[in-house]
Parts: C-alpha cells; structure tokens; sequence
C-alpha cells in the first residue's frame, strides 16, 4: 500500500520535484513511461491554453464580422467561419468549454459513483445487492444514448451538459471503488482500527477511502478523455451548451453541415484539438494505470 | 449450468424492468407532455381538441397507469405512433434496421481484424518499437471522435481524387459497389475506435497467456515461435476477447448515433437523434429501451458463451 501511495504523487511533477527522494521517483516515472510524459505535456499545454485563453487569441470569439470563411492567413491564422468569426481564437477559447465541462463532470460522477462504491463495497450484503442492481441498469445503456435522453430531457444549458455526462459515469467509478473497498477491507490495519473502537463511517472515510485513491486517480484519468468526446458529441448533436459559447464540437457540427468542401479548415482545427486533448488524457490515463494498478504492473 | 443460465436470465429481466423505469421517468422529467409540445407548432390551441388528445393517448392518467400501458404495448410488439410523421414507429424503423445492422456489423468486423492481429503482435513484440507503433496508434483511435475521423476520410478522397461517395444512401440490392463504398468510411471511422479498445484486451491477455508454463512447454519441444503465438496463445487468450467483443456492442451503437447522422445514413441511431431533436418522445422512449434490450441480450449471449467455452467458470457463484 505504501508504494501506491507513494506513486500516486508522480501525477504532480511540480510537487515532487521539491524534495530530493521524489525527484528521483519523478524521473524514474518519466523515463519508464515516455508515452506518460508526453501525456502530461499535452495536458500541461491544454491547461494553459484554457487558463490564457483571453491572452492567447487574437480576436474576440464571439464577435462575427463582414471576413467570411477566409482561408487561413496571418490577420487569421485558423481562417474564419461562416458568421467571420476568427477560428484561431474560437479553438483556444474551446479549450476552456472542453476543460470546464470534461473535469467537471467527471469529478461529479467519480465522486458520487465513488461513495455509492463505499457504500455498496463496506456495508454489503443486501445494500450491496440492491446498488449493484441499480448500478447495471445504469449500464445497459451506451454512455452516448444514456448522456443523450439526459441531455434531452434536462435541455441545454451549462450546468445540464454537466449533469448528462457525468452521470453514465457514476455506475462505472462505482464499480471500480467498490472492488479495492472490497479488499482493503479485509485487510489487517482496518480490523485493528475496528477493535480500537473507530466507528464504520469513520473506518470508512478516513481509514478506506484515501487507499482507493490510485484507482480513483486512473478512473478520473481515463474519464476525463471520454467526458471531452462526450461533450464533443453532445455539442455536435445541437445537444451540448448553447450558443454563443466556443465549443469543439458545436464547430465540427457547422463545419459538416455546409462547409466542409469549401472551408475544410473549419473542419481540421476542431477536431484535431478535440483528438489531441483526449489524447493527452488518454496517455497519462495509460502510464498512472501500469505505474499505480499492481494487476497490471510487468505487463 | 442450468441454475446459472436461470440466474443470468432473471438478472437480465430485472436490469429491463428497471430501465423501463428510468426511460419512463426520465421522459416525464422534460419540460410539458407530449401534448403540449404537439400543439405548441400548431400556434393556436383550441382546449378541447387538447383535451381530446389527451384522452386518446392517456396523458390524463395517473403516471403508474401510464407506465403499465406503455409497459403492456411494448410487450404486444407496439413501438407507438410517431407523432412527427404521424406514422407507427414500427414502419419506420423497420426500413432503417438493415442500414444499422449492415454499418455495425462492417464496423465490427473492421475492429477484429484490425484490433486482434494488432494486439497480438503488440504481445509478441512487447517494449520493441513496433510494440510503441501499435500502442500509439490504438490510442489515438480512441482519441479521435469517430464523426471526424470519418469528415476527414471523405475530405482527403474529395481533395486528392475527387471522388464523392453517394450523397442519398444506395440499397445493397440496387447497386452492391456504390453502397459498400458508401458503407467503408463510416464503418472503418467506427472500427478503428473499437479496433483500440480490442487491440489493447488482446494484447494484455497475450502477455498474461505467454508467460504461461504450457507456452514454454511448446516453444521447448521446438515448435515455432509463430505458432506458439498465433495457435496456442491466441486461443487461450480469446476468452476476454470475446468478452469485450459483446460489451463493445453496445458501445459501437453508441459510436452509430453520431456517424449516421455525419454519412447522412438513414439507420435506426440516426431516428433517435432525430425524434430527441423534434422531441418525438414516445419514439424516443421506445427507442431507446430497444437499445436497452439490445444491449442486455448481447452481454446475456456473451456470458453464456463464456461460460460454455471456458469450463473453469464457476455457474454457481458468478
């Protein structure tokens, strides 16, 4: 355990560069896991994209203007769209749209399908049951579809783009949580915690929940990428958030209704800021699970 | 095996009887009934005409008498009425199966063949760069929305060759060639998403495999490294292959949703969008829970074909 908990800090580089003993950890991690560190590079820039969005685009991205689909040239450096608003500054500015609502929603179902996990996983028996019963229902449905009938029936606005891709995640985070509770719980220092007279909320929050943190970390990781496509889907469907925010996939979906032979960078830039932010996700997501899950480990 | 059949039966059903549930309450969460919303194009609303059609589609009961008619129709075979066609939502469908079916069986049989043969040389390779090649390569597929991958396929045919797939969909028995040319992009944008998550189960259950005593055993009696790979390891390896195959499914009708509409295919996932957009509700609700069943079907058909294959499973206490 003191391993996992000891790795689990390589997912901030900065703050295990402070003392010696991690530093070197760091630099193992990142010379065993090349594809990881070039995940967290792809991470590092999409991170400060979205946090200097204002500084980093060159044009207002919601103002139109009389420049329609101008080819891209140094005034506009991605082109224009069809309303001429600047495409440079439109992506930069998604970043923020794909971050906000990707870690959002994936905090939200990790955290509430994480407690339904501890729950399920410590209190078992017949709780166990039921919630594991609720958990495949859950599932029976394709997490697009189940995100889509949400997004639907909730309509479109911020707060509800959020809440339809977070919850096919819930199920899945439970799943995960409620298998390492189901270990550690067995294990020596938490029947030691008990016969100290620690009470089970106690046991359960403080004793059991920090050790499921290395799956939890690779769950959020792997989350996170699908959480940006979903988005992207959503948004792309007319579904997602409305107008007249930048979203990824809203652009694909003006880009292919009409403009795609015409304006074909209207239809590169999105997507491929779309694909190399999952990417980034999905790359780390893959170094943390070889460094942190022990199943995998050699493999 | 029979009591473990009987368990995975009942869990099944009651995974259907719950999602019914939730499709119908999910329904009823959007904002106004149905008939609201039919009468909101129409501009002027004349009361008893609404109250009319309340009755006639049962709006006026309670929810739980709702709930069991809609349950009730649904087992007598009756998808509804479309109220945006104002067609049964059974003859609508029904023309639109076969271009789902012939899409995600392409797309599925485009993630076999690229997802095993990758995994397994991934495996045999494991840490050389070809093993890096094929890693990167599966991740990226998983990176990419399959709606832009496709876009982009039919933009580099346009530019470089300027050859345009069919706009309108072309019927297999009309003209084979036009629509398996319509049919390739979108199934391979589809596959090669599928192809990643494939290639990755494939080549974690080779390494587990190869390093099995049974595989030092046939590469010490001299048998060919090939072999060992692709006879004895692969099969041995299949099982969670297989596994993933039947939960990707379910996973590949979510991939359809977004492609049929990008390829302009008129397939069932492509309906769904449709009604969700023109808030076609009865048709979404039943939509979606044939999704829902067959969704169960494939995991149940999966299990059960686990099971019988692999002996060492346990009936009794999965």
């Amino acid at each position: 355990m003191a391993r996992v908990v000891d790795t689990v800090e390589l997912a901030a580089p900065s703050l295990a560069l402070r003392e010696a003993p991690r530093r070197s950890a760091a630099v193992r991690f990142l010379r065993r896991q090349p594809l990881g560190a070039a995940g967290i590079v792809l991470m590092a820039a999409l991170l400060t994209t979205a946090i200097l969005a204002d500084v980093l685009a060159t044009h207002d991205p919601v103002r139109t203007s009389s420049h329609v689909l101008v080819p891209p040239s140094a005034e506009f450096w991605l082109g224009t769209d069809n309303l001429g608003r600047d495409l440079y500054s439109r992506v930069v500015h998604g970043s923020r749209i794909s971050l906000v609502i990707g870690l959002a929603s994936t905090l939200l179902g990790a955290v509430l399908g994480g407690l339904i996990g501890l729950v399920s996983g410590y209190v078992g028996g017949t709780t166990d049951l039921l919630i594991q019963r609720v958990m495949d229902i859950m599932q029976a449905l394709p997490i697009l579809v189940l995100a889509l009938v949400l997004a639907a029936a909730l309509g479109p606005s911020l707060p509800n783009a959020i809440i339809a891709i977070s919850i096919p995640i819930v199920p899945r985070a439970a799943r995960l949580i409620r298998a390492s509770v189901l270990a550690i719980r067995e294990l020596a220092y938490v029947e030691a915690a008990r016969a100290l007279g620690v009470r089970h909320p106690r046991v359960a929050l403080r004793h059991i929940l920090p050790n499921t943190i290395g799956p939890f970390i690779v769950l959020i990781t792997a989350q996170l990428g699908a959480s940006i496509l979903v988005e992207a889907a959503l948004s792309f469907l007319g579904l997602g958030i409305p107008e007249p925010y930048p979203s990824w996939g809203r652009m694909l979906s003006i880009a292919a209704a009409e403009y795609a032979e015409k304006a074909p960078w209207l239809v590169i830039w999105p997507g491929l800021a779309i694909s190399l932010a999952v990417f980034g996700t999905n790359l780390l997501g893959d170094a943390l699970r070889d460094t942190l899950d022990p199943r995998l480990r050699g493999s | 095996m029979r009591g473990y059949v009987t368990k995975r039966l009942v869990i099944a059903l009651v995974t259907l009887v719950g999602m019914s549930m939730v499709i119908f309450s999910l329904m009823r969460l959007a904002p106004g009934n149905i008939v609201d919303i039919i009468f909101e194009s129409a501009g002027y609303v004349d009361q008893a005409d609404k109250r009319l059609l309340e009755r006639e589609l049962g709006v006026d009961r309670p929810i739980p008498v709702q709930y069991a008619r809609w349950v009730g129709e649904l087992l007598h075979g009756d998808l509804g009425k479309s109220y945006r066609y104002d067609m049964r939502a059974w003859a609508i469908i029904k023309p639109r199966l076969p271009v789902t079916l012939e899409l995600a069986g392409l797309a599925l049989l485009f993630s076999i063949l690229l997802g095993v043969p990758a995994g397994v040389i991934s495996a045999a390779r494991q840490n050389r760069p070809i093993d890096y090649v094929l890693r990167v390569l599966s991740l990226a597929g998983l990176s990419m929305p399959s709606f832009w991958l496709g876009m982009v396929i039919i933009l580099l045919f346009v530019r470089s060759l300027g050859w345009m797939p069919s706009v309108t969909y072309v019927s297999p028995f009309d003209d084979l060639r036009a629509n398996l040319w319509q049919f390739v992009v979108p199934a391979l944008a589809v596959g090669y998403r599928s192809s990643a998550l494939i290639m990755r189960i494939t080549r974690s259950a080779m390494l587990e495999v190869m390093r099995e005593d049974y595989i030092r055993t046939a590469r010490a009696k001299g048998q060919r490294g090939t072999l060992v790979v692709w006879r004895h390891a692969l099969k041995n390896a299949s099982l969670p292959v297989i596994t993933l195959i039947g939960i990707e499914f379910a996973f590949l009708i979510g991939g359809l949703v977004v492609t049929e509409t990008v390829f302009n295919l008129p397939g069932v996932a492509r309906y769904l969008v449709d009604a969700i957009q023109f808030r076609d509700y009865p048709v979404v609700q039943n939509l979606v829970m044939f999704i829902a069943i067959v969704v169960v079907l494939a995991n149940l058909a999966v299990d059960l074909l686990y099971a019988w294959v692999d002996p060492r499973i346990k009936y009794g206490r999965a």
